[in-house]
This record gives structure tokens, C-alpha cells and sequence, in this order.
């Protein structure tokens, strides 16, 4: 069979934890990694009798992001119940919500600084609220199969986000990822820490394919248990080619199979198919009669809006249009994050000088901060400090060549720029002083300045040594600058 | 007269002058109940020691002047459905049969607080799904006025022990009449509260948007008492209505003055009995004599009530007892032969030549769950699983549950309706007085049809409220019931007040069997 050319459809479906002390229906601590079953209470653990009370700050984390997300937010929303059965399930159903989300039909709006893809807008189905189930932990050591259920997690706030299927590729279901992340840390709903489940992500991936002009989509596929935006990346790079050879076996469309579900295998770096019974399950959706609907006001959605602050792409603009940085250098200050973006705009406020800031902060701050593990709010050098550093590199008492020594020193001792100078015993050239020491040179060195008036101008570069020899604290640029207006001025 | 034969109004202020202690009181109900409940059934357990325990501190608390609840020394028994956690509490299931609740429901916790002695817990419907109490997984109980016959349901060990005179106060709920029902066929005052009136938390939910808890006593002033202990807002409760509690208790003797009766035709159609129609018919003549005007309201939707309440109560049902799965609590059923019979079972699948059916063999997880269940439900709870599982599932939703939700809002437009006319609605409570046990066991849409005329409120959320108004040639009890409009308890309570006030049905009393 000849090569037919298809276009990779990726949907994400991401649930995210949101940034509560307690769980969505009790007061229980949603803290991670506690004792199992310590966190638990009638309520969350579905206990005979027990009723859930919705806790109003995860509604309202969710609204925020839900606002972000630029969607429609409903003036009414429900509350619903998602039957299944499931040892990790206490009540017997999910309290979730179903035909009245939330919010529904935003956006998000991704792009890649390094031109990879068009600059697009990925769809946002709708974003809703919705409970965790616990956790089962199989333990088969010793010849055993005991299986322990964890119930700390039950009860905790989800956020579950769902595309369009509107990505096309694994970069730009990464972008889209790194996208949706950056944005929820900024406006702090949630850590997004996969380590701790507090960010999950499933792929839904079709092909679309053209063969004898008419268009042909493959069955949908779930991929499952990603645990890294690394691992969705491969599993999607896994996944298309496998669906093509799939197709090209079987030749079945979509709505001639059920939808599958498929696990990836991070260590093999293959997708795996689930086990799924042939019939799709009916989860019996209906009204929660335990909660009341939620009405959210007009006014409620526009303090929301109000209260959001700068969100990274108004960022991205301001930081180009604004400061004139690039938009690579404004992608990468921004993608550190609010607290980095915060440390930015203090330095370059406080030093007037953006662009030198900005070099600063994205070359030097950002490596010693990975080499010390460390975030911004613990660096050693305040912004106050740095914008001292590079206001002294302006005015002239820092040349730029030891201002690495400077900042050095600063990180070290946790001194600022006027100390460092002290300590390093940096001085100021008077440009008299200057003048007169380039001159002593030329006179000293007659083959230089033949050569200078040779036009051979690179020969000036041997004075600077000869000059930071008698005067540490000479800019070796102006010692050059020098050199050629005194050698040439003459002819 | 005996102690146990006054009312609770009465009670307080015997032991409130020290006329009588509460341990007293306690014993003589204990005593009663020895005598005469192995032969009604109405208490699936009695906890005498702890009944008496907390008598005798409420008299030392008195004795020393201490301040005391509304409540206090008074014997009140409580259905096996609200969480105690000093308590088993089984739903007369086998599936909680060992039951123990880490906590207090609310009502429990009121009545605690308003120091009632809880004297033990009643019979009950399993999961409060009947209208005998014939559908206890442990015993049915009897009617206290013919013992051949059912006290109704599912309530009916509540009302049975009030009857009987085994305490003056019982709390039951009604779901779909299961107060009022049992109430008219015990020949008691039972009272279905508007929803949201009482705190649901810790009552083990059947149908969560219409069960509500309520009081039975033997005048509507104990109803009213008992009724003002435990209503009141919950924040455990979303769907608990936050507004104060009316006093009842102290407005229940002034008359409704230029009370406006609402009567339904229909509720006095083909299926009343004669007997319950004309006493029904002479109470209203009662408030005639009163001054009541009495004028016709029509209720077009009611006679899909029973309809609608089959769709929805299951629906609910169905979801609300998911969590009975053995995993984590309650009864699970016996597992240690459950691996060897699937291996078996996929070994001659397999050796059939039939590897298809030996893959879709349940998993040991399934088998339990199935096994559990079971064992664990008796089959008017599974007839409503089944019922609610199918109600809900795609496909059928729109037809049932969705068209259900739709007749119940036009129920409650009837209502509104009717109440912009009149200030409270009059009619039967059941169409006929007590049936004998087992005389519907096999036919449980002639029992659905029981409800006939209690759905309604539930359906609507208003309260109701069910009060003796006559008795039968043979000596049973019949009810009378008035409906309100939301939150107008304390209407329901005055206008039943007026009648009872006007005649003695509420102190007939059975006599027991072996009465001393």
C-alpha cells in the first residue's frame, strides 16, 4: 500500500488540582503525602448518612481559571452524580458535574518562540468541577494479592480542563501544556505538581487521512497513565505512526470500533492497549439532590476578571512592546514564572535599563539558580541589588569585564554593588587619567600606532592588557576607543 | 391512668414540679415494652441500661437546678435509619446489621441536647422502602390496634411504639407518606415536615431529595414540641433551609381564625373506603362547626403523583445505596470459595470451547460485589435498585426520570396554586384503614398505590400532617391529613390543633394483648 498522508488530531483532557487547604465537599486537609486514610471523614468517605457542603473557595479557584481560560461562564450551574462501581469509589459515584459545567468554550492561545508552528488558538470545550476517587495499592509481595484502598485523596478538588481536538502535533500538544500550566501557576490555582497528581493529562488521538480525495478519520484512542509532558510528547510521537499502521492492517474508521483505551509504558515507550469491554458504560448520570445548583452573577464573573492580574501572553506584550525585548527573551522571563517576572520588572525599573536587566536575569540569575536549585525568592542577590550592579555598569564605575567578579562576589557575601566595589577595589578612571596612560602607551609602543595609522585598528587590542596592568579598573573598551582617536588624531 | 398513657406536654410538667422522676417515667416505658412487644415488633432494639443512665442524670441535673432542654427526662424512640453513634444502626438491613456510625446524625444530636432519653431504636421498612414494615430484614412489626395487621409503613415501628404507648414521642421519616400513613393506621399525630425543615444529615439517605424527618406523638402539642427540638438550620445540610424555627408549642392552641379548607374531589373517588370516606367527610364538618369555610381546589396532577414518585424515589434509591458494595464497611458476603468457583467456571467455558465467555467470567472484585449485595438487600430494595438503575440509564432517562422531574414541578404549581385560595388542604391519608400483614407482600404495585395520597407533599416538598379522625366498625384507627404551604408547619399544627381540640379520637388508645 502506497504512503497516504495524515494529519495527527490530538484532544487533551487535563485535571487539575486545585490549590484548596481542604477537600471539595468536607473541611478535610487535601495535604499530599500523608499517613494513608489520616485525611478521611464521614463526609468525603461516603459514610451512611453523610452529606457533601461545596466549599466555595475551590468554586471559586476554578472560576478564576475558568475566566482565564476566556471562557462563558452559566449563571447556573449543577451538580451531578457519575455512577460506577469501584473499590476506590466509597459513595458508588462521582460527584461531578455533567450537562451544566461550570464554564465551557474558551481558549488558549499557543505559540513557540522557536517558529516550530503557527502561532494558534486551542479550543476549550468546557472546564468543570468534580471530586477525586482514592487510591488502590496492590500489594502482590510474598505470594500475596492484597489490594489497600487510600482515601486521603477522595474528596479532593478537580478541575477537569477539556480541549477541542485541535492540536496537531506533539509540540503543540506540549505548547499547549507548558501553555496551560504556566497559566494556572501564575494565577496560582493550582502547584500543577505531577509528581503529587495535582496535574494530569489523558490524549484523545485520531488520524485524519486523504486517500482517493476523500477524507477518512481513524477510531479515537485514550492514552492514559502519562505522568510528564516529556512522556505525553512520546507517547503521542508513539501513538500516530502506530494508528497508521493500525489503519493500514485493518483499514477501520471511526464508528467502526469503540473508542480504546490505551496505557503508555514509559520505560518501553510504547502505548498499550487496556482491556475494554465492547459496550460503552453508562454512568447514569442525574441531578446531585444532596447539593443545591450554584448560581454565579454576572458581577461575581467580573470581580473574578478584575482580580486576575497580568496573565503571561498580556505579559509576553508588555515585556516586548513595553521594554523592547525580544520575544524570545520575553518567552523565557516568562515562562520562569510570576516570581521571576516579579524580580525582572524590579531590576529593570530600578535600573532603567530593561534590555541589560534582562540579560542579567535570564544569563546569569537564571543559571546560578539552576546550579543552587534554588527559586528566586531565595536568591542572593536581591533586584534592589542587581539594578545597583547595572546602574554602576552605566555610569561608568563598573566596567562590564569584572562585573561578573561583582555579581560574584555580591551572591557570595550577599553585599551590595557600593561593598563589592570596595571589597574588590574597583575605582573609577578619571578619563584625564585615562588619556594620559593611553598616551604614555603610544609613546612606548611606536609599532602599534604605525600600525593603528596603517589602518590596522584590531592592533590596539595589545594595549588593553598593557594598560589593566598599570590600572585594573580601566574599561577595557574605551582604553581601545582611546587608543585609535589619540594614534590617529594627528594625521 | 398509667404514667406511659399521658402525652409528653403533660410529662414535662410532672417531672418539671418533681411529681415524677425521668427514671420513673424511663421504667414504666421499659416495663411496657417487656410486656407487650414481643407481641408488636415495634423496637429492633431497646437499650434499657443507657435509657435509664441518662434518666438518672437528667433528674440529678434537675434536682441541682441545672438548666434543661425542651426535652428533658422525656423517653423518645428513634427509627433505626438516623445515625447514633452511641448506637448500631441497621436500616433493618442485613447490610448494616452491625452498623455502628462514627457520629450523630443532627436529629439524634438535637435531641441529645434537648435531653430526651433515647429509649431505643424501631422497626422499619428495610432502607424505609415500604408501606408495611413488613420489609425489616429482622422482623415485621404489628398494628397495636389488631395484630393481624401491619401498622404501616415504613415508619411503622415508630408509630407502633407510640400507639402502644411504649414511648410518648417517636421520630420517624417519610419519604412518601411513611410518617403520615403509619400515623392514620396507628391512630396517632405524625407529621411530615416541609423539606429542608429538618437537617437530613446523618439519615441514612433512601430518596435524598424527599426524605425529611418528623415527629409522631399522640397530640399535635407533643408534635409540636418534639417537631421544634429537632427542626432547625444545619450547615451540614445544602439542602437545609436557613430560617428560624417558629415557636410552635406556644401558638399551637390559638385557632386559625376565618380558616379557608381546601378539599380535593378526587380524593374522594373510586378506592376510598366508605368507613375512611365518612369520617373523613364528619371531620370536615367538624371545621365547618369551627367556622372553616371548606371549598373545592383542583390538584390536576396529582394522579400521576404515585407515578412519578416510582421514577423518582428508585432513581434515587438506586444511587444512594451504591455505596453498600462491601468495601468498606457493613456486611460483606462470605468470599472464601468465590476464586476456586470462577476458575472453575472459566475452566468449563473453557473446555466448552467457548474462550469468549470464559474472558468475560466476573473478576473476583465483581463476584464480591454481586455476592454482597445479594445477600445483603432484601428484594423490595433490589426491586427499587433495579427500578432506579433503569430509570436513569441512557436511553431511558428522558422517558422516565427527566418526564418524572417535570410532573413533580407541575405538582408543585398545583399546589401553589391551590394555596393562593385556601390556607390548608383536608382529606384522607390512606384509603383504607390497616391491611393485614402479608396481604400485599405479592403484589407490590397494589402496594405503591398506598401512597396514594401522601406522595404529593413529598413530591412538592410541603409539609403534611396526619391526625386520628375516626375509627372503623371493627376498631381501626383512621387519619386525616392536612397539607400546608411551604414552611407553614406552624398553620398545619393550629389547624390540626382545632380539630383535635374539638374531639376525643386522639385518646382512644388499642388495648394490648395481655394488658395488665
Amino acid at each position: 500500500m502506497s504512503d497516504v498522508p495524515y494529519t495527527t488530531v490530538i484532544g487533551l483532557e487535563v485535571h487539575v488540582q486545585l490549590a484548596t487547604q481542604s477537600k471539595l465537599f468536607c473541611r478535610c486537609s487535601t495535604q499530599f503525602g500523608a499517613e494513608p486514610n489520616t485525611q478521611t471523614c464521614p463526609v468525603c468517605i461516603g459514610m451512611p448518612g453523610s452529606l457533601p457542603v461545596m466549599n466555595r473557595r475551590a468554586f471559586e479557584l476554578s472560576l478564576k481559571t475558568a475566566v482565564a481560560l476566556n471562557c462563558n461562564i452559566p449563571e447556573f450551574t449543577k451538580w451531578d452524580r457519575k455512577q460506577y462501581y469501584y473499590p476506590d469509589l466509597p459513595k458508588g459515584y462521582q460527584i461531578s458535574q455533567f450537562d451544566l459545567p461550570m464554564s465551557a468554550d474558551g481558549y488558549l492561545e499557543i505559540s513557540d518562540p522557536k517558529d516550530k508552528f503557527e502561532p494558534k488558538r486551542i479550543g476549550i470545550i468546557r472546564a468543570h468541577l468534580e471530586e477525586d476517587a482514592g487510591k488502590s495499592v496492590h500489594d502482590e509481595a510474598h505470594g500475596k494479592a492484597d489490594s489497600e484502598i487510600d482515601l486521603n485523596r477522595t474528596g479532593t478538588p478537580l478541575l477537569e480542563i477539556v480541549s477541542q481536538p485541535d492540536m496537531r502535533s506533539s509540540a503543540e500538544a506540549r505548547a499547549f501544556l507548558d501553555e496551560l500550566k504556566l497559566l494556572l501557576t501564575y494565577i496560582a490555582v493550582s502547584d500543577c505538581n505531577m509528581q503529587e497528581g495535582s496535574l494530569r493529562v489523558d490524549a484523545n488521538v485520531n488520524l485524519h487521512l486523504e486517500k482517493d480525495g476523500k477524507k477518512i478519520a481513524t477510531p479515537i484512542v485514550e492514552i492514559k497513565n502519562m505522568n510528564s509532558f516529556r512522556a505525553v510528547e512520546r507517547a503521542l510521537e508513539y501513538e500516530a505512526p502506530r494508528q497508521y499502521r493500525e489503519w493500514q492492517e485493518t483499514g477501520r474508521q471511526l464508528g467502526e470500533a469503540p473508542k480504546q483505551t490505551r496505557g503508555w509504558d514509559d520505560v518501553a515507550g510504547v502505548t498499550r492497549g487496556q482491556r475494554s469491554k465492547e459496550e460503552s458504560s453508562d454512568y447514569r448520570y442525574f441531578p446531585d439532590p444532596d447539593l443545591a445548583p450554584v448560581i454565579t452573577s454576572a458581577a461575581e464573573v467580573e470581580a473574578v476578571r478584575e482580580s486576575l492580574g497580568e496573565l503571561p501572553d498580556d505579559l509576553r506584550t508588555r515585556l516586548t512592546e513595553g521594554y523592547n525585548l525580544s520575544p524570545y527573551d520575553a518567552d523565557v522571563l516568562v515562562n520562569q514564572g510570576r516570581a521571576v517576572i516579579d524580580y525582572y520588572l524590579a531590576v529593570a525599573g530600578e535600573s532603567g535599563d530593561p534590555k541589560l536587566a534582562c540579560n542579567w536575569v535570564t544569563q546569569q540569575v537564571l543559571r546560578e539558580l539552576k546550579e543552587r536549585e534554588q527559586a528566586i525568592d531565595a536568591f542572593g542577590i536581591s533586584a534592589t541589588k542587581l539594578a545597583g550592579l547595572i546602574t554602576a555598569v552605566n555610569d561608568g564605575l563598573l566596567p562590564s569585564t569584572r562585573a561578573p567578579e561583582a555579581f560574584q562576589l555580591m551572591l557570595a557575601q550577599g553585599c551590595d554593588i557600593t561593598a563589592a566595589l570596595a571589597e574588590l577595589k574597583i575605582e573609577r578612571v578619571d578619563e584625564s587619567a585615562l588619556v594620559e596612560l593611553v598616551k604614555e602607551l603610544l609613546a612606548a609602543n611606536p609599532k602599534t600606532v604605525a600600525d593603528i595609522q596603517g589602518g590596522k585598528l584590531q592592533a590596539a587590542a595589545s594595549l588593553i592588557g598593557q594598560a589593566k596592568k598599570k590600572n585594573p579598573n580601566v574599561d577595557p573598551n574605551r582604553v581601545r576607543e582611546l587608543a585609535i582617536e589619540l594614534a590617529t588624531a594627528g594625521n | 391512668m398509667s404514667i406511659v398513657d399521658r402525652p409528653a406536654s403533660e410529662l414535662r410538667k410532672s417531672l418539671a414540679s418533681g411529681e415524677l422522676t425521668s427514671v420513673e417515667l424511663t421504667q414504666a416505658c421499659l416495663d411496657r415494652i417487656v410486656a407487650h412487644d414481643q407481641s408488636i415488633g415495634a423496637f429492633l432494639r431497646v437499650d434499657g441500661e443507657r435509657a435509664l443512665e441518662q434518666a438518672k442524670s437528667v433528674d440529678k441535673r434537675r434536682a441541682a437546678g441545672e438548666k434543661l432542654g425542651p426535652l428533658a427526662g422525656i423517653p423518645v424512640a428513634v427509627k433505626d435509619v438516623l445515625c447514633d453513634s452511641q448506637a448500631i444502626t441497621t436500616c433493618a438491613s442485613r447490610m448494616l446489621a452491625e452498623f455502628r456510625p462514627p457520629y450523630d446524625s443532627t436529629v439524634v444530636a438535637r435531641l441529645k441536647q434537648a435531653d430526651a432519653v433515647l429509649l431505643g431504636r424501631t422497626n422499619m421498612d428495610e432502607f424505609a422502602m415500604g408501606g408495611s414494615t413488613e420489609n425489616s430484614a429482622f422482623q415485621p412489626t404489628r398494628n397495636p390496634w389488631d395484630t393481624t395487621r401491619t401498622p404501616g409503613g415504613s415508619s411503622g415501628g415508630s408509630a407502633a411504639a407510640v400507639a402502644a404507648r411504649f414511648a410518648p414521642l417517636a421520630i420517624g421519616t417519610d419519604t412518601g407518606g411513611s410518617i403520615r400513613q403509619p400515623a392514620g393506621l396507628c391512630g396517632i399525630v405524625g407529621m411530615k415536615p416541609t423539606y429542608g425543615r429538618v437537617s437530613r444529615y446523618g439519615l441514612v439517605a433512601f430518596a435524598s431529595s424527599l426524605d425529611q424527618v418528623g415527629p409522631f406523638a399522640t397530640t399535635t402539642e407533643d408534635a409540636a414540641l418534639l417537631l421544634e427540638a429537632v427542626a432547625g438550620h444545619d450547615p451540614r445540610d445544602s439542602t437545609s433551609i436557613n430560617r428560624p424555627t417558629p415557636a410552635y408549642t406556644e401558638s399551637i392552641n390559638k385557632p386559625l381564625a376565618g380558616l379557608k379548607l381546601g378539599i380535593v374531589p378526587e380524593h374522594f373517588g373510586a378506592g376510598l373506603d366508605p368507613e375512611v370516606s365518612t369520617a373523613v367527610k364528619s371531620a370536615i364538618e367538624v371545621y365547618k362547626s369551627l367556622g372553616a369555610e371548606v371549598k373545592e381546589v383542583a390538584l390536576p396532577h396529582g394522579k400521576y403523583g404515585v407515578a412519578a414518585y416510582y421514577v423518582i424515589a428508585p432513581s434515587e434509591a438506586s444511587s444512594n445505596l451504591a455505596r453498600y458494595d462491601g468495601v468498606h464497611y457493613g456486611f460483606r458476603a462470605d468470599q472464601s470459595s468465590a476464586l476456586a468457583d470462577l476458575a472453575a467456571e472459566r475452566q468449563a467455558f473453557v473446555a466448552a470451547g467457548n474462550a469468549a465467555a470464559a474472558d468475560n467470567v466476573d473478576s473476583p472484585l465483581v463476584r464480591m460485589y454481586r455476592s454482597t449485595r445479594e445477600a445483603g438487600f432484601g428484594p423490595e430494595v433490589k426491586r427499587r435498585i433495579m427500578l432506579g438503575a433503569y430509570a436513569l440509564s441512557a436511553g431511558y432517562y428522558d422517558a422516565y426520570y427527566l418526564k418524572a422531574l417535570k410532573v413533580r414541578r407541575l405538582i408543585r404549581r398545583d399546589f401553589d396554586e391551590a394555596f393562593k385560595q385556601v390556607d390548608l388542604i383536608v382529606g384522607p391519608v390512606t384509603a383504607g384503614p390497616a391491611f393485614k400483614l402479608g396481604e400485599m407482600v405479592d403484589d407490590p404495585l397494589a402496594m405503591y398505590l398506598v401512597d396514594l395520597y401522601t406522595v404529593s407533599a413529598n413530591l412538592a416538598g410541603i409539609p403534611a400532617i396526619s391526625l386520628p379522625c375516626g375509627m372503623t366498625k371493627a376498631g381501626l384507627p383512621i387519619g386525616l391529613q392536612l397539607q400546608g404551604p411551604p414552611l407553614e408547619e406552624d398553620r398545619l399544627l393550629r389547624g390540626a390543633r382545632m380539630f383535635e381540640a374539638a374531639t376525643d379520637w386522639h385518646t382512644k388508645q388499642p388495648t394490648l394483648a395481655g394488658a395488665k
